[in-house]
């Protein structure tokens, strides 16, 4: 192996807190070549940004930093701000996961890839712009010349990821630092980033230190891997070799999480709960003074769609293509057109107070578990308060009763109704979200992106558990997701949709294995590349 | 683990986290020491002052402060020439022993003990007593003992105890603070919460009609107030809080317009929830911790405003005080009677300082980026 550029040895941060010492990493070590691409897997918690964060010095002020990380030969823990500073940016730059937050919307994207070149480099402001033109045309920005003076805010979630990238890489660095760089973006886009990184290496021969969680994104990208666990490394080495033979038990669980098999198709025969037809979601446009609807964004249009008892219907779609607003809509929660009727009774034309009784029988489950759950309620009074609407006739014992069993039901100890959302971790707040659906014995559940906030093998035990909780109690499922395996694992039905609408729709499998459209084919090739199984 | 398994499984709310970080904000917990001293003083101190706070003592007209008892030595022998003057004799032989003062009355004609009351009368001395009488009654040896008093903060223009009507003009300060406050939040929060929720146009109605109240001039509308109210200070600082709620309900509608689209607000509209349930169970307890924040700015604010009405005369009446009016008064006695306008003012500023440290701590430790 070539002499490394970037050295990490028994590294060890640790955060003082309320609850005592967090020792966030354990005595890492690992290294990484010149040029190489070194992916660094693991879940939320395991500590996998912060040991490359800390190695940088980018750590909060109750954290505490002490090993070695060596960058070409200098030591970098117990470096100053400005020493740091002269090396973060120049030497080493990062990239990170949100690429709508990570840029500022005052300034054009210019100024800001400018300021970091002059940052760094004694050089005129005609040649650093010059410059940004040249790190913009490197990531394949179109027109860079013209889009140089463009905002933020005019730029797609994938464009500002390039231009980020491009910042990242103007000052040429030996390393970058790519945390979870194409989590928040849709399976094309982030196909079209990961080569984009893979090409730019080949270029400029930077290394770089990808932190992911996703293990097909290691595959397509990484030479080698470090797998880590809560702080500490489980096995590093070759990604052919710790992939194809993984010797720590995590490993393989981490490689299993992929969620398997499919769903028990329901019984042709059953009746249909759900029937929706040509529904449309358009929200006008108001300007001017008088406010006139000057244009229409078509948010649903004229979508249709069934789902029978213990049917499982999946909406795929990238973001944009209006399939949560297609669940609100069936929710009534936002104003649509069209006609919705359950179980015969057609929904649009009740009011809200008309429509209160009936939301017991349509759930949703949100995608953020975060914010989903009141933080200042108990988890107690946040399953329970669908009793207090629907079953107002109940005693508090009562409901407090029905609450334990809605925890053991989701695989929670009922002891830890007392405790507040914030105390839980995001799988356990998404258990609390689906028992708060489920205490109500709902006949339809929406599901909005409920696994994409969560780690893959927490993703897997979610679906597990939604499989079961479908299973024991007849329920239909409307699963809206933009990630086909869990799709695949979940539906009986699939809709893709598209600018609001759907482009193809059939039974999961065939329609995985020989999608029609030429959307649908792209997107399951973008899926496939970042380690979709598609038999 | 020999800890009882309820206390492990009961949660930590963020409130407990919160208490936690603001035990730890010294500058905030000392002030709250402080304001609590201050508080427990003006709840107490008037009754163990030893003086009431309308008391007039002629004899002891701005007093300035001090530590030492009243009447110092020097003056005892002139107040009891004077008290024998009005009983038209002379007074001889005067030893002071302690708190007894010996003399010899001479007077040409018989002295009548029932003028003796004069003593009385003086704030400076007891009742006399008669020892001996000679000559028919023309020379009389008596016995004064010297009444002992403390005025540690001076007396005022009119002989009253500064430092009893600090800790009375407290009460008031603080009762006047902490009721408009009140008054405040139970209007704002709930004007705020329902125009935020409910929004459309609803909402461009009820802020309009806040932006009208804003425009009217506030101390025009304060006097308005307090002549349609006469001088009851209760119904008039009702009626402060009535105009000071404004911030607090656009505070508290920006707060709920940010919250109704927060995931967890949906998820109740999903379930059913009613608006009255969503605000009350969702939206009101996560609009507390800037609620709280304000409140105690508002605090010293209203006091504040108090202290201006008081001082242009619209405040509180005679003999009640409140720390406005002593430091208006003291104002007026800058040049002779510096005390009378330092130790209000030591008390007020005190507090207020307190009250904004709080808020700080307050705000720090609510925030939520540091969850």
């Amino acid at each position: 192996m070539p002499e490394a550029i970037f050295h990490i040895r028994n590294l060890d941060v640790r955060f003082r807190t309320n609850q005592g010492d967090v020792h966030a990493v354990k005595s890492v070590s690992l290294s990484i070549g010149p040029g190489e691409t070194l992916a660094i897997v693991g879940e939320s918690g395991s500590g996998k940004s912060q040991t490359m964060l800390a190695s940088l010095g980018l750590i909060a002020s109750n954290g505490s930093v002490t090993g070695s990380a060596r960058l070409t030969g200098h030591e970098l823990v117990g470096l100053g701000e400005a020493p740091l500073n002269t090396i973060r940016g120049r030497r080493v730059t990062m990239i990170f996961q949100e690429p709508m937050t990570s840029l500022d919307p005052l300034f054009t994207i210019g100024q800001q890839i400018v300021s970091v070149i002059r940052r760094h480099r004694d050089i005129g402001k005609a040649e650093a712009r010059k410059e940004a033109i040249a790190a913009l045309e490197r990531v394949r920005i179109p027109d860079a010349a013209r889009r140089i003076d463009a905002y933020p805010h005019e730029m797609s979630g994938g464009q500002r990821q390039r231009v980020m990238i491009a910042m990242a890489l103007a000052n040429k660095p030996d390393l970058l630092v790519a945390d979870e760089p194409t989590t928040a973006l849709d399976v094309t886009i982030q196909a079209e980033i990961l080569d984009l990184l893979a090409e730019l290496q080949r270029e400029m021969g930077m290394a770089i230190a990808f932190i992911t969680h996703d293990l097909g994104i290691v595959r397509r990208i990484a030479r080698r891997v470090v797998v880590m666990r809560r702080g500490e490394v489980v096995e590093q080495g070759p990604v052919a070799e710790v992939f194809g033979n993984p010797r720590h038990p995590y490993t393989r669980m981490l490689l299993d999480a992929e969620p398997k098999g499919l769903k028990a198709p329901a019984p042709a025969d059953s009746p249909v709960l759900i029937e929706a037809r040509d529904v449309k979601v358009h929200f006008p446009i108001r300007t001017g003074l008088l406010s006139r609807v000057t244009n229409v964004v078509k948010a649903v249009d004229g979508v249709s769609i069934t789902l029978r008892r213990g049917e499982t219907v999946g909406i795929v779609g990238e973001s944009g293509s209006g399939k949560s607003t297609l669940g609100r809509a069936i929710m009534r929660m936002i104003p649509a057109t069209g006609s919705i009727s359950f179980e015969d009774r057609a929904l649009l034309p009740l009011d809200k107070a008309a429509m209160r009784p009936l939301r017991r029988q349509i759930q949703l489950v949100f995608q953020d578990p975060y914010g989903s759950l009141s933080p200042r309620m108990t988890v107690g009074e946040i399953i329970a308060e669908g009793l207090l609407v629907h079953e107002p006739h109940l005693s508090a014992a009562e409901r407090d009763r029905r609450a334990a069993e809605a925890l053991n039901e989701v695989q929670l100890d009922a002891a830890l109704r007392n405790r507040f959302p914030h105390e839980f971790s995001g799988g356990q707040r998404q258990r609390i979200a689906i028992a708060r659906a489920m205490i109500l014995k709902p006949r339809v559940v929406i599901l909005d992106e409920p696994t994409s906030a969560l780690d893959r093998s927490i993703q897997k035990a979610i679906v597990e558990l939604l499989r079961d909780l479908q299973q024991k109690h007849g329920l239909s499922y409307l699963f809206i997701s933009h990630d086909l395996a869990i799709v695949r694992a979940m539906s009986d039905r699939i809709l893709v949709m598209k600018d609001g609408r759907v482009v193809e729709e059939g039974e999961t499998v065939p329609l995985i294995r020989a999608p029609r459209e030429a959307y649908t084919q792209r997107l399951l090739a973008a899926a496939a590349e970042i380690g979709l199984d598609r038999s | 683990m020999t800890e009882p398994s309820a206390t492990v499984m009961q949660g930590r709310s963020l409130w407990a986290d919160a208490r936690d970080r603001l035990r730890r904000n010294r500058a905030a917990m000392t002030s709250l020491i402080v304001l609590g001293i201050i508080t427990l003083a003006c709840l107490l101190g008037p009754a163990l002052t030893g003086h009431p706070y309308d008391r007039v003592y002629p004899d002891y007209v701005k007093v300035a402060a001090s530590v030492t008892a009243h009447p110092t030595p020097d003056k005892i022998v002139p107040a009891i020439e004077r008290v024998a003057s009005r009983l038209r004799a002379k007074a001889e032989d005067i030893r002071v022993e302690g708190d007894i003062a010996r003399l010899k009355l001479v007077a040409p004609r018989a002295i009548d003990e029932r003028s003796l009351a004069f003593f009385e009368r003086s704030d400076l001395f007891h009742a006399a007593k008669v020892l001996a009488r000679e000559d028919e009654g023309k020379v009389m040896r008596i016995e004064v003992p010297i009444q002992r008093l403390h005025f540690w903060f001076g007396t005022d223009g009119n002989g009253r105890d500064l430092f009893t009507r600090t800790l009375i003009a407290g009460r008031v300060s603080l009762a006047i603070g902490l009721l408009a406050t009140f008054v405040a939040i139970l209007i704002g929060v709930t004007y705020g919460a329902v125009a935020g929720y409910v929004g459309g146009r609803t909402d461009t109605l009820m802020m309009r009609a806040v932006d009208v109240l804003y425009s009217l001039p506030f101390i025009f509308f304060v006097i308005m107030l307090v002549v349609f109210f006469g001088r009851n200070f209760v119904l008039m600082f009702l009626a402060v809080g009535a105009v000071e709620w404004l911030d607090m309900a656009r505070i508290v509608r920006g707060q709920t317009l940010s919250l109704k689209r927060r995931e967890f607000v949906q998820a109740a509209d999903a379930l059913g929830v009613g608006p009255g349930g969503i605000l009350a169970r969702h939206i009101i307890p996560n609009t507390l911790g800037p609620v709280v924040v304000y409140t105690t700015l508002l605090v010293p604010k209203v006091i504040l405003l108090e202290s201006f009405l008081s001082f242009l005369g619209l405040g509180v009446q005679e003999p009640m005080t409140s720390w406005g009016v002593l430091i208006s008064d003291g104002a007026r006695n800058i040049q002779g009677a510096s005390y009378l306008l330092i130790f209000p003012a030591i008390f007020l500023t005190t507090t207020l300082f307190c009250l904004n440290f709080i808020g700080d701590g307050l705000r720090d430790a609510l925030d939520p980026r540091d969850r």
